[in-house]
């Protein structure tokens, strides 16, 4: 069964449509990423899936559950963790402050703060640069580091799937190297989901697995990574403009 | 000089506790409360029993002061979470300006109920009258209210302070001011977070109306407007949801009134309130942003 199972979404925002009736899903441990140009829908159906702006039509389901509307604080606790485009670190507080927050969902549970303990010290073994400044202010990080963060952020609160927008945005060639690399490691270690938004096909047809392309609120193209990168059909996606 | 530094110290405190309250709900969501001063005034009517007579009828005025002061608390806080209820939750969505609005709509109807129970006639009370004995300082003389007054606030912004710093909550209220928005994306739960500033910030409505109650004598409907105007202000001066810039601009504030009401020359005096709005005018034409700029300004939720 699919864990993600996005049907006939549809996003408006005032008359403005920006995803028009895409439909998707996303197997437990696959990897998918959603590419296309600026403007294509691709951080719309991010937030739709958070639950951020619920869509106009159609409807969402994760592990089974419809959270079509549901509010973006019951999706998270479902084990659905998002991680926005532009990072959104909370800078004013400290590493260590803005990791312990993805624990909170959990503070009800029995044993919550052995585990959170351990989550911690798990991100701090991935991104060793965190435990170092785990004291300083967050909004102080570089790029790179904020992108370390919130990806640690988003593994605290033990998800089934993290959504992560634009994780390149902003940052060196190098540092997004390192950033998938870890991702990917991390992919294998907990047997995560991964949905990943990036505006360039090229990461994707690197990394390999699924690759979506979408283009004004539609989907183009639904297959394999490494085979669209060989095709003619995705240049054409891209920069023609025929049937548009 | 000893008097004046005291005078300061307790007007600035009352500003400093409006001004909390105030930015305490504005940090979470961008709503500027103006009902917040008629919180205030409920929270003494409400030791009273509804008559028109202009000496009041004590319903729970008389009970010992560690009885009184919770019981104050707890209307100021149960009527604040209240309102959010009924009348803020549904204007989470809207524009800060709409929900400014429906704040001055909330603060007319309290008001008005008010007025409806009690008539709009000051009456007299005697809140804790233990407390009007004048004490002896270093050689100044002041009412013991006054000494108690500047401790009690120092000790409620010291726990509040521990509070917002070393809890899980007040971690999520911190986050949440700063980005409401990706704070719900990590499970942080909106209601909860917004209730219990509105929780916090009556209870300082509370604190507030048992201070004046008890420094003036008097119950009054339009008692909480005064303060609630300079609490504006100072938040504004502070930066707006900045509680450390709202406590240190409620302080500056008080400071102010009580110093120019001794500098100024005797027939500048009852214009005194024009020179501090004049000192506000320029503090905001150099740092409109306030003295301490809150973080975050993305939207809420």
């Amino acid at each position: 069964m699919s864990l993600l199972a996005v049907s006939d979404v549809t996003i408006r925002y005032g008359r403005l449509t920006a995803v028009r009736e895409v439909a998707f899903t996303l197997a437990e441990g696959e990897i998918l990423f959603i590419t296309g140009p600026n403007g294509a829908g691709k951080s719309s159906l991010m937030r739709a899936i958070a639950g951020v702006t619920p869509p106009a039509g159609g409807r969402i389901d994760f592990g089974g559950i419809e959270i079509t509307g549901r509010a973006p604080e019951e999706i998270a606790r479902m084990g659905l963790s998002m991680v926005p485009e532009g990072r959104d670190v909370f800078g004013s507080l400290s590493i260590e402050e803005n990791l312990l927050l993805g624990t909170g969902m959990h503070s009800r549970e029995r044993g919550w703060k052995a585990r959170a303990a351990s989550a911690l010290e798990e991100v701090y073994d991935t991104f060793p640069i965190l435990k170092e400044r785990r004291h300083g202010q967050a909004g102080l990080l570089s790029g790179g580091q904020q992108q370390m963060l919130v990806i640690g952020r988003a593994l605290m609160t033990n998800p089934r799937l993290i959504a992560i927008d634009e994780p390149s945005l902003g940052l060196a060639p190098n540092i997004t190297d390192q950033v998938y690399e870890r991702l990917i490691g991390l992919r294998a270690h907990r047997k995560l989901t991964l949905l990943i938004v990036e505006q360039s096909s090229t990461r994707a047809v690197m990394v390999g697995g699924r690759m979506i392309l979408m283009r004004g609120g539609q989907i183009l193209l639904d297959g394999d990574a490494g085979a669209m990168g060989q095709s003619e059909a995705l240049q054409a996606a891209y920069f023609g403009y025929g049937e548009h | 000089m000893l008097q004046v530094l005291f005078d300061a110290l307790s007007l600035g405190s009352l500003y400093a506790l409006g001004a909390l309250g105030i930015a305490l709900i504005f940090g979470v969501m961008r709503l500027v409360n103006f009902a917040h001063g008629d919180v205030i005034a409920f929270s003494v009517f409400a030791l009273l029993w509804p008559s028109t007579d202009a000496v009041a009828i004590v319903f729970a005025g008389h009970l010992p002061w560690f009885l009184l002061i919770p019981f104050v608390l707890a209307v100021g806080a149960g009527l604040s979470v209240l309102s959010e209820i009924v009348v803020f939750r549904r204007f989470r969505h809207a524009s800060p300006a709409t929900m400014m609005i429906a704040s001055f709509a909330l603060g007319f109807v309290i008001r008005y109920f008010l007025l409806m129970l009690f008539s709009s006639r000051p009456k007299s009370i005697s809140l804790l009258p233990a407390l009007s004995q004048p004490v002896e300082i270093l050689g100044a003389r002041m009412p013991l209210l006054q000494l108690i007054t500047i401790l009690a606030t120092i000790v409620m912004l010291i726990a509040l302070s521990v509070f917002v710093r070393r809890t899980r909550f007040g971690l999520e209220m911190r986050a949440a001011a700063e980005n409401f928005t990706m704070a719900r994306m990590l499970g942080v739960r909106a209601n909860r977070v917004i209730m219990g500033a509105f929780a916090l910030s009556g209870a300082l409505a509370g604190a507030i109306s048992i201070i004046l109650g008890a420094q003036t004598g008097t119950a009054d409907i339009q008692m909480g407007g005064a303060v609630m105007l300079m609490a504006f202000i100072a938040t504004v001066i502070g930066g707006l949801g900045s509680l450390e810039g709202a406590v240190l601009a409620g302080f500056l504030l008080g400071a102010a009134s009580v110093v120019m009401q001794t500098v100024l020359p005797p027939e500048a005096r009852p214009f005194r309130d024009a020179f501090v709005y004049g000192a506000v005018i320029l503090v905001l034409l150099f740092r409109p942003q306030g003295l301490i700029a809150a973080r975050g300004t993305k939207e809420r939720v």
